[in-house]
């Protein structure tokens, strides 16, 4: 079985963006850029998935700037097998990714796709449900636990209210939460290894998929900033203000 | 103009979220439809009927819809698609997992947790943990939402009931998913997404037992809902559910105090919109001091126990 992990190249999420002055969006010039740490953990599944013998190959997607190949490159190293760059000139909305991605799905016919919860830029949670729908399959969404079976799988998710278990049909899409795995480090030979490992150059054209945005952004703001706090010096002080001056106990 | 509501139930009971996507509903256009989908959900169906401002609520029942998975629920919905302009829900799992399915089977870009309503087609929205609002517009001829609940008030309830319409299930998607198990962390204290007041622990609490023996008593005192970040989750000291931040809970109480907290990004964006935040923290130069409105220099296994005495 093929097991196919979309990655996201984003700002590092370490670092703390600014809002552009104009309001057109947010400066990304000279700023480090990573995978997506959800994208990490579902690269690390994979990899598990092929070591314990339940898949033969992970192929790793982004779609993005050629940039993009630096995630990917980073993900072969993690031990992915090969690579799918599909360029595109802007940033493309979750909808055309999920529509980029079922083009893939049916040239590379995969059992399972494994795709982060959520992009740490755009924040969307959106695009391993819309490939599920696109593609008429079930979805294990938030997963921290996942265990493959003949022709089902058990996802464990987690909700609101704690965890739930839920069985789904294969193929299926899974989405990764925080807790499903500790991604590995790659190691100095593995990154070199990496470099020979094969990495496919497409374009959105290839697919014949509209990579229009549908949604207008009008501008982008600086959140509300918080008025300068103080510094109390006694737990007696603390419960004096909480009662008195902010009035909320 | 006509608006259709995914609740969140757990068809015994409607949470709280539905009442606040409702008031969001309810800025966008005045024709707003409930929609139950579960089984055995009557008393949720009746009390979304009492919220002041709907027009009809909707109850859809099967064993398929029992626990509202994807599949199922989407196919339901986009069957009752072509009545309404806007499809929306709250943010919460539910909600996450079941209309960005629904969107795509629309052909439509759903808009992920907005914030405000600006206008019918235009909405905020927080991205990059919260470091920027994007407003968007939509140029969709139907409009697919998810309503991050945190800054609505709940609509009232008591309203007189609305009528309650039964829908048929139908058996679409069922066969792709089934429902296992729920493993849901049981509690007497208020839940976390709509409590007023929230003792929040970190990592420096260092183990469960400590998170329990310290915390707990100052929560109970107040009559608050515990919360943690995620280093205190991913080191099992409290569950999954309890995670406030860019990938867990989104907050926004009276009260958050936050015990042991650097105030990483991902933390503050879900729960610097809090209206009063106090910080306890050993370390005078932790970020979590830049958003608290007052800040105890001070080890929290000496302050909270203390805390609670004088409380
Ligand atoms: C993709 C992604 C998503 C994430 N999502 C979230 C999220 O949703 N929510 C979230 O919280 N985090 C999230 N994080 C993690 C986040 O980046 C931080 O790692 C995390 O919030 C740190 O938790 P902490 O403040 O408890 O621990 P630390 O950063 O280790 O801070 C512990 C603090 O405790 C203080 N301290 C130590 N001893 C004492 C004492 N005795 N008394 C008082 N203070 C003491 C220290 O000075 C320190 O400030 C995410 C990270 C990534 C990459
Ligand atoms: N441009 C992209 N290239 C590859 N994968 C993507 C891209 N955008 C989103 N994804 C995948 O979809 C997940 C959810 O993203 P989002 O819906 O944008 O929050 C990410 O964690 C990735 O796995």
């Amino acid at each position: 079985m093929k097991v196919l992990v979309p990655v996201k190249r984003v700002v590092d999420y370490n670092v703390k963006i600014r809002v552009k002055a104009d309001g057109t969006g947010v400066d990304l010039a000279n700023v480090k850029m990573s995978m997506n740490p959800f994208d990490e953990i579902a690269v690390e599944e994979a990899i598990r998935l092929k070591e314990a013998g339940k898949a033969d190959e992970v192929i790793v997607v982004s779609i993005g700037p050629a940039q993009a190949q630096d995630v990917l490159r980073t993900a072969l190293a993690m031990g992915a097998d090969r690579a799918i760059l599909i360029t595109t000139e802007c940033p493309v909305e979750p909808l055309t990714v999920a529509k980029l991605l079922k083009a893939v799905a049916a040239q590379e016919e995969p059992g399972l796709v494994i795709l982060g919860k959520q992009a740490i830029d755009d924040d969307s949670n959106q695009t391993g449900q819309m490939l599920a729908a696109l593609l008429g399959w079930s979805q294990g969404t938030f997963a921290s636990a996942l265990e493959l079976g003949e022709g089902r799988a058990k996802v464990t998710r987690e909700v609101d209210g704690g965890l739930q278990a839920i069985e789904i049909a294969l193929p299926a899409i899974v989405t990764a939460d925080l807790r499903l795995n500790e991604p590995r480090y790659a190691s100095l030979p593995n990154i070199m290894k990496a470099k020979k490992k094969p990495l496919d150059q497409k374009s959105a054209e290839d697919f014949g998929v509209s990579t229009a945005p549908r949604l207008k952004v009008l501008r982008v703001e600086e959140p509300a900033a918080r008025a300068a706090g103080v510094k109390v010096g006694s737990v007696g002080e603390l419960l004096d203000k909480l009662k008195t001056e902010a009035g909320v106990i | 103009m006509a608006i259709l509501l995914f609740a969140d139930h757990d068809n015994g009971t409607l949470s709280e979220q539905t009442a606040k996507a409702l008031t969001a509903a309810l800025q966008i256009g005045p024709e707003v439809d409930i929609l139950i989908a579960g089984k055995g959900a009557a008393p949720a169906a009746e009390a979304a009927a009492q919220l002041t401002g709907v027009r009809s609520v909707l109850l859809a029942e099967s064993d398929a819809l029992e626990h509202r998975l994807a599949e199922a629920s989407a196919a339901l919905i986009v069957g009752l698609a072509a009545g309404y302009d806007t499809v929306l829900a709250p943010a919460t799992t539910t909600g996450k997992n079941v209309l960005p399915r629904v969107a795509a089977l629309l052909d439509v870009m759903q808009i992920s947790e907005i914030t405000e309503v600006v206008s019918a087609d235009t909405f905020k929205r927080p991205i990059y943990a919260g470091n920027a609002i994007e407003v968007v517009q939509s140029t969709e001829a139907k409009k697919v939402l998810t309503v991050r609940t945190a800054g609505f008030a709940a609509a009232a309830a008591g309203a007189a009931a609305a009528p309650i319409k039964a829908v048929e299930a139908g058996t679409e998607g069922a066969e792709l998913s089934s429902f296992l198990e729920n493993m849901l962390s049981s509690s007497d204290r208020p839940e976390l997404s709509s409590a007023k007041i929230i003792v929040s622990g970190g990592r420096a609490l260092g183990s469960e037992e400590k998170f329990r023996e310290v915390i707990n008593p100052v929560a109970d005192k107040l009559g608050a809902a515990v919360g943690a970040s995620r280093a205190a989750v991913d080191a099992g000291y409290a569950p999954n559910d309890f995670q406030v931040g860019q990938t867990g809970k989104v907050v926004a109480p009276d009260l958050y105090v936050a015990c042991g907290i650097s105030g990483a990004i991902q933390h503050l964006a879900g729960m610097k919109d809090s209206k009063i935040i106090v910080a306890i923290n050993t370390d005078e130069d932790a970020p979590i001091f830049q958003v608290a409105d007052y800040g105890l220099v001070g080890d929290l296994f000496d302050v909270l126990p203390e805390l609670e005495r004088q409380l």
